[in-house]
């Protein structure tokens, strides 16, 4: 988790920086980012023909020479700033304005460890894949990769791979089992029909994917190793922090639940189970469900909410002390936030993921509301409607609120206490 | 002139049936039938298969039948009673060889086209009951060899053509750079999150048809419209997975698009001009899902391009002078209605439009569609053989160009064109827009 007790969280106002000068100093600048701490604000900026560069703060980066490409700018959860760009059809991650020294034919899937400290990227050299951690790529590569994921501590790295080489049209040798999941670069021992969405337990030591074992038969590998059951389909395993135990949705007869270590774990069916999340505290189970078509709420334990939204529910979280659950609700196109089965009154046009204080007194969300941009906390809003926000972050003690906002095309950090929403 | 009847090979080999029927087991028969017939299936199957009383009526409806001399085994219900009905009448009794024989007829003769329910009087749906042939059928293992290749192209890359991750940004970058030659500043925005909308593509944009990547990025860009594109696995709409019976791999791919969507926070996904990816979104995959509609909004090209002419967002510099018709996809025509819509934005962009009869939701089927083209060289010379109708229906307007809002009927349309000699270009309403529309003067 990112330290923020040592952000200013005493200045109410800060005007950081105009974004309007820029437009003018560049022929374009392309859509901006906030740092985590809200002290800076960055974007890649067009500066001649095929001549790209990042701006931060007004400043350009002191780059040897301008990027032809840059994209996917983003800042890591410990606040440094990152681009993939090229020159020369060669592909750099650049960190702060330092490329890394290993160089790719591409670069994609920009993650980050936890804190920020761990920075990986899906790189493609001569037709060949693999992971890059930290700017060290895999010792092997594969003609494929696919759904990369990273450890939470970042020391452990893991991808769906291609172990076999499949011709045009070879269906039945696919059928045998071509794919795998390679952690750190080395495949399991086993080839599965496919592989999907994979997990890390928490030390980084274990890994789980979802797998088919010919075209209709499905299930969960743990380490490579399936297991027993079969299912008519799954979904994308976690591990249980506190047990190791993996979890994951599976389809049986008569509906979506959830599956633990291979033994039902729900009693209760579903239209739909996924996004399911442990609580480290409570050790409560939650997931996103549809109690039947078109009603979607999330189900605790099993037990599903009262309220159900028609549209979607998307983003839900727990409270830290994982007692409390928020989650974004959409019915006829309009989004709120629901809170342990409660909706707020105000209806948007777009919601943001739920963000709890320390204590879980209090949820805020960045919001999207006839077109312009603003934060609500437990459902009341912001007096400023801004051009663009950043979502909102607590401070360490609960009492105040970092809002990070364009207005006028000018970015503004401040610090609002809680008490005045 | 009459355009000539085809002849065409009837017992075709294709090896995916071939070596599918071979691994088959009785087993394997016994428990994909019980799991369509007896898990899957239920009243709506049961109502249709007991109030056919094999009228006929249906039987005008087919092109396949209108287009072979009147061949009563393509009419929809002989398409039933050579599939469906063998299957529920001897079961018990289903060896693989009959599994092959009914692919042979759900997969490549029927296109899952729907017209045939609008001549029942019962409104029978025999593109339902196609489908649950081809489910079963998938889950013995036994779908035409090239098909299956485009499923399972799907369920590793979640998108239609083997594009794999970096090759998909590349495209668009690419794209991109040469659409600066036209818009300096013009942008392909990848993964800009809170964008106004997603636009969302099908597997042969990248990989074939990067023009068409092109042409949008000019007309987004000319109309100042607030977009974006995922880098990721979700950008493909299209789905081959659904017209095989793969229903979890649908599943999967819908999953992947709309969750693609939700993470950008858009507030509503626009697709390019694609028919049965149309099907795949708003009617099927999302529903396999447990969303009662998209829960992302979703609209198709025709009705987007409506309103950028609507709205005047996008102007006509000079009408096109090359006179058109246009072909009514069944997806969006006789699925969504958009008919009207379209004949709007033809008769803006176009200066000389004439209609092909019959039209809108009475349209014939180009034969392409329904996963039938997707079935590979095989079956080329009998999908083409058996829409004599349609080639005579698009020769009869003496039109110049053919405007078909939908790739798989594109393709389909071609292949008629070519074969029949019909002197006739096919073009996407993307390539029309792109080229009568007001551009930005660049300074
Ligand atoms: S191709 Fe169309 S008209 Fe013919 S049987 Fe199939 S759904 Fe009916
Ligand atoms: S028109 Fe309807 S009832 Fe008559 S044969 Fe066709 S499907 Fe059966």
């Amino acid at each position: 988790m990112t330290d923020k007790t040592n952000w200013d969280w005493e200045t109410k106002e800060k005007q950081i920086s105009d974004l309007n000068e820029w437009k003018s100093s560049y022929n374009w600048v392309e859509e901006p980012y906030a740092s985590p701490d809200g002290e800076k604000i960055a974007a890649i900026v067009n500066t001649d023909d095929m001549e790209f560069n990042v701006c931060e703060n007004s400043k350009a980066w002191e780059i040897e020479e301008p990027f032809e490409k840059a994209y996917s700018l983003r800042y890591s959860p410990d606040g440094r700033l990152i681009v993939l760009a090229a020159a020369d059809d060669e592909w750099k991650t650049v960190v702060d304005g330092k490329p890394w020294e290993t160089i790719f034919d591409f670069l994609w899937d920009l993650r980050f460890s936890k804190d920020g400290k761990a920075i990986a990227v899906a790189t493609q050299t001569d037709g060949e894949y693999c992971m890059a951690v930290n700017d060290v790529p895999w010792k092997d590569s594969y003609s494929f990769i696919t759904c990369m994921t990273l450890s939470d501590d970042g020391k452990n790295s893991g991808s769906v791979v291609q172990t076999i080489n499949l011709g045009q049209a070879e269906v039945f040798k696919f059928q045998k089992g071509a794919f795998s999941a390679a952690v750190n670069g080395v495949p399991w021992d086993t080839n599965f029909v496919n592989v999907w969405n994979m997990a890390f337990n928490a030390d980084g030591s274990k890994l789980a994917a979802e797998v088919r074992l010919n075209l209709y038969d499905y299930t969960i590998a743990v380490d490579g190793k399936a297991w027993n059951s079969i299912y008519g389909c799954v979904w994308e395993p976690i591990f249980h922090p506190n047990t190791n135990s993996v979890i994951a949705p599976v389809k049986v007869k008569d509906g979506w639940t959830l599956a633990q270590d291979d033994n039902i774990l729900w009693d209760s069916r579903f239209a739909q189970v996924w996004h399911q999340m442990v609580s480290r505290q409570s050790d409560k189970i939650a997931a996103i469900a549809a109690t039947s078509y078109g009603k979607w709420t999330v189900a605790v334990d099993g037990k599903p909410w009262d309220i159900t939204f028609g549209d979607m529910v998307t983003d839900a979280v727990f409270s830290p002390d994982g007692t409390q659950i928020a989650c974004i609700g959409t019915d006829s196109g309009k989004y709120t936030i629901c809170n342990d089965g409660k909706a707020w009154d105000i209806k948007c046009d777009m919601v943001w993921k739920p963000v709890f204080s320390p204590d879980g007194s209090k949820i805020a969300a960045k919001i999207d509301k006839n077109g312009k941009r603003t934060i609500a906390v437990n459902g009341k809003l912001w007096n400023k409607m801004c051009d663009e926000v950043w979502e909102p972050v607590f401070s360490p003690d609960g009492s105040k609120i970092l809002c990070r906002s364009v207005e006028d095309g000018k970015y503004y950090r401040r610090v609002i206490p809680v008490s005045e929403f | 002139m009459a355009l000539p009847y085809i002849e065409y090979e009837k017992n075709i080999i294709d090896e995916g049936l071939e070596t599918g029927m071979k691994n088959l087991t009785q087993e394997r028969i016994d428990k994909a039938l019980a799991k369509v017939l007896d898990g899957e299936t239920g009243a709506k199957l049961k109502a249709y298969v007991d109030t056919c009383v094999h009228c006929g009526l249906c039987s005008d409806a087919c092109h396949m039948y209108l287009s072979t001399k009147r061949d009563p085994t393509l009419t929809p219900a002989g398409k039933v009673k050579r599939s469906l009905s063998v299957l529920l009448e001897n079961r018990g009794n289903i060896t693989p060889e009959i599994i092959k024989k009914v692919s042979i007829v759900a997969s490549t003769e029927c296109n899952l086209c729907k017209r045939c329910v609008h001549y029942c009087p019962f409104g029978i749906d025999i593109a339902y009951m196609m489908s649950v042939v081809r489910r079963i059928c998938h889950l013995c293992g036994v779908t035409p060899l090239y098909i299956q290749d485009t499923a399972h192209s799907h369920a590793v890359t979640q998108n239609q053509m083997w594009v794999k991750e970096d090759e998909w940004i590349d495209t668009l970058q690419w794209q991109e750079e040469d659409a600066r030659e036209e818009i300096p500043d013009c942008r392909i925005p990848l993964d800009k999150e809170g964008a106004d909308f997603m636009y969302s593509v099908i597997g042969p944009e990248p990989k074939f048809l990067a023009q068409l990547l092109y042409q949008t990025a000019i007309i987004f860009n000319t109309a100042g419209l607030n977009w974006t594109m995922p880098s990721c696995p979700g950008w493909d709409n299209s789905d081959m997975a659904m017209f095989t019976g793969d229903s979890e791999i649908m599943g999967r791919n819908k999953r992947f698009h709309y969750e693609a969507a939700q993470r950008l926070k858009v507030k509503r996904i626009v697709m390019g001009e694609c028919g049965h990816a149309f099907r795949s979104v708003w009617d099927m995959g999302n529903r396999w899902l447990g969303w009662g509609m998209p829960p992302v909004p979703m609209v198709h090209a025709i009705e987007f391009y409506y309103d950028l002419l609507k709205s005047g967002k996008i102007k006509v510099k000079e009408k096109y002078k090359k006179s058109v018709t246009l072909h009514d996809p069944c997806n969006t025509i006789r699925g969504m209605g958009l008919h009207e819509k379209a004949r709007y934005v033809v008769n803006e962009l176009c200066e000389n439009f004439i209609e092909m009869h019959p039209n809108r939701e009475h349209n014939y089927c180009c034969n392409a569609g329904g996963g039938v083209i997707n079935c590979g060289p095989p079956f080329k010379k009998k999908r083409v053989a058996t829409n004599r109708i349609k080639a005579q229906q698009i020769a009869d307007t003496g039109a110049e160009i053919l405007i078909t809002p939908c790739h798989n009927c594109h393709s389909g349309m071609e292949d008629i064109i070519g074969d029949y000699g019909v002197g006739m270009h096919v073009k996407f309403i993307n390539d029309i827009m792109y080229e009568v529309m007001e551009k930005p003067e660049i300074e």
